[in-house]
């Protein structure tokens, strides 16, 4: 018979406990078992950057992941940024920047992104190009993902500064 | 595609995992951060019968620095925690500058120290800079710990020293020597994609400011890392000057190494690379060792 794994994990905040084959990609969890089509999978060799998810608050390749080692660990997925007010400040900046046309890569950058301004709120274009160095786009050029980030970024530094200034 | 069924063990302690892996021979694979070898299981070109998973083995993920300024990292220090790690960024700081060049962030959250060691892609940056850092690798089996040079641990095209059912558990960087600088240099056709050839290298002066000794290592041009023999005695005993560090160069490209040529770069281009990416990253490192950025004495 085959092996069955436990598995308890959080995902976008909501438990889940389980039993999985061992050889289940944390990937084909999301999507298959989960219903969480949003985590798109393109090549399964953890190149092209769609199956991006935040591991406990880092992003990370779903696709070089088995589900079982998701045991004990919360995963965030695409479907997770949103609140119920609204899209999620990065997602409005795709959003008005054109940032994505056919939406492929779409769900992977922004789960690459979310960390990557959590942890550089000033980027230069420089450091916005090489955080985008893992994520295929075969549509936009990256220009336009380019421009969000900055307009994410810009937006959430004047954010903080009017919140601060209310302080 | 899909990897093939495997049973999947995760042990909690080293002793545990050495067991497992006894117990199943050659049919058995460590599984560390997964970033090489979950690809070639999915791709099927890896078929382990059995996976040890060591992300629970917590006594593998450390990194230490001990009273002679030596910096001990667990195998399973993630790559992304040498970049960022202040041990590791003031006592073996050519390896964390190198963590950038390795693949990408995401890719670093998970791969690991000791998996890229021991996986010895020849491309492959961190096997360099252990070499060029001149390294121990603490490698434990049933029978017990033994501690490996970098040079002995290197064997071949994705070869170890480590046997069958032995794990890498620890790597051992030794503090730069006083007057010493160091550097890393690659050319990659894309930033974190693996490099078409590259070049770490320890340089260190003596009093009179020439070169004591230098370790240059050089990527991607050969079936591990090399380390750059000719290179090293060109510039023994020389002034770092333009000249001497040219000649150190070509003897690095025209001796050391005999690159292959694949899609991404013919034999030629590679060798012309390790010329010009050893000549940089000599007046780097060099310009660094008098500087005095490289001793650790002073800090
Ligand atoms: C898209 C992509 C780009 C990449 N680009 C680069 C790059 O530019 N440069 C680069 O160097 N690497 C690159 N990598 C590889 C990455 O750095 C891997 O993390 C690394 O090669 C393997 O480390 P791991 O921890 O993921 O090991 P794993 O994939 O888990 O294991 C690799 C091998 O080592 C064995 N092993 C692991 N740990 C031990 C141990 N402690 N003792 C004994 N055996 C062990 C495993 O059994 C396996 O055979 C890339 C990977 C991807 C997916
Ligand atoms: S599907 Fe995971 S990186 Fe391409
Ligand atoms: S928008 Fe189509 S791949 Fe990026």
């Amino acid at each position: 018979m085959t092996q069955q794994v436990p598995v308890q994990v959080t995902v976008n905040g909501t438990r889940h406990d389980v039993v999985v084959e061992p050889r289940l990609l944390l990937s084909d969890f999301l999507r298959q078992d989960l219903g969480l089509t949003g985590t798109h999978v393109g090549c399964e060799h953890g190149v092209c950057g769609a199956c991006t998810i935040l591991l406990d608050g880092e992003a990370v390749r779903s696709c070089l992941m088995f589900a079982a080692q998701a045991d004990g660990h919360a995963v965030t997925t695409v479907e997770g940024l949103a609140s119920p007010g609204g899209l999620h400040p990065l997602q409005s900046a795709f959003h008005e920047a054109h940032a994505l046309q056919c939406g492929f890569c779409t769900p992977g950058i922004l789960m690459t992104l979310v960390p990557f301004l959590r942890d550089h709120p000033a980027p230069d274009e420089r450091e916005i190009r090489e955080a985008l160095a893992g994520n295929l786009c075969r549509c936009t050029g990256y220009q336009n993902i380019v421009v969000a980030v900055r307009q994410a970024a810009a937006d959430a530094r004047a954010h903080s500064e009017s919140e601060s200034a209310r302080a | 595609m899909k990897p093939a069924a495997f049973a999947y063990h995760r042990p909690a302690s080293v002793d545990e995992a050495l067991e497992i892996l006894h117990a199943h021979g050659s049919d058995a694979k460590p599984l560390a951060g997964g970033q090489s070898l979950i690809p070639a299981m999915n791709f099927r070109l890896a078929r382990p019968g059995v996976l040890v998973d060591l992300n629970r083995v917590t006594e593998l993920d450390f990194v230490r620095r001990d009273d002679r300024g030596e910096i001990h990292c667990g195998a399973m220090t993630r790559q992304r925690t040498l970049e960022h790690h202040t041990d590791v960024i003031r006592g073996a700081p050519l390896l964390a500058e190198t963590m950038p060049s390795v693949a990408h962030a995401q890719i670093r959250n998970r791969g690991t120290l000791g998996g890229s060691a021991a996986h010895a892609d020849p491309a492959a940056e961190i096997p360099a800079v252990l070499l060029a850092l001149d390294a121990r690798f603490i490698v434990r089996g049933r029978e017990g710990t033994r501690s490996v040079s970098a040079e002995r641990f290197f064997t071949g095209l994705f070869q170890t020293a480590l046997a069958p059912g032995e794990l890498l558990v620890e790597v051992v960087c030794p503090p730069p020597p006083p007057r010493s600088g160091w550097a890393f240099l690659e050319v990659a056709r894309r930033h974190g994609d693996y490099a078409l050839a590259g070049v770490a290298a320890v340089v260190t002066l003596d009093e009179r400011g020439r070169c004591a000794d230098s370790r240059i290592t050089l990527l991607g041009v050969g079936e591990g890392p090399v380390l750059a023999a000719r290179a090293r005695k060109a510039l023994k005993g020389e002034p770092p000057t333009p000249a001497a560090l040219r000649e150190a160069a070509q003897a690095a490209a025209a001796k050391d190494v005999d690159p292959p040529g694949d899609i991404h770069a013919s034999s030629a281009y590679r060798r012309q690379l390790v010329g010009v990416l050893t000549r940089r990253a000599l007046a780097a490192a060099f310009e660094r060792a008098s500087a005095g950025a490289g001793d650790a004495t002073k800090r």
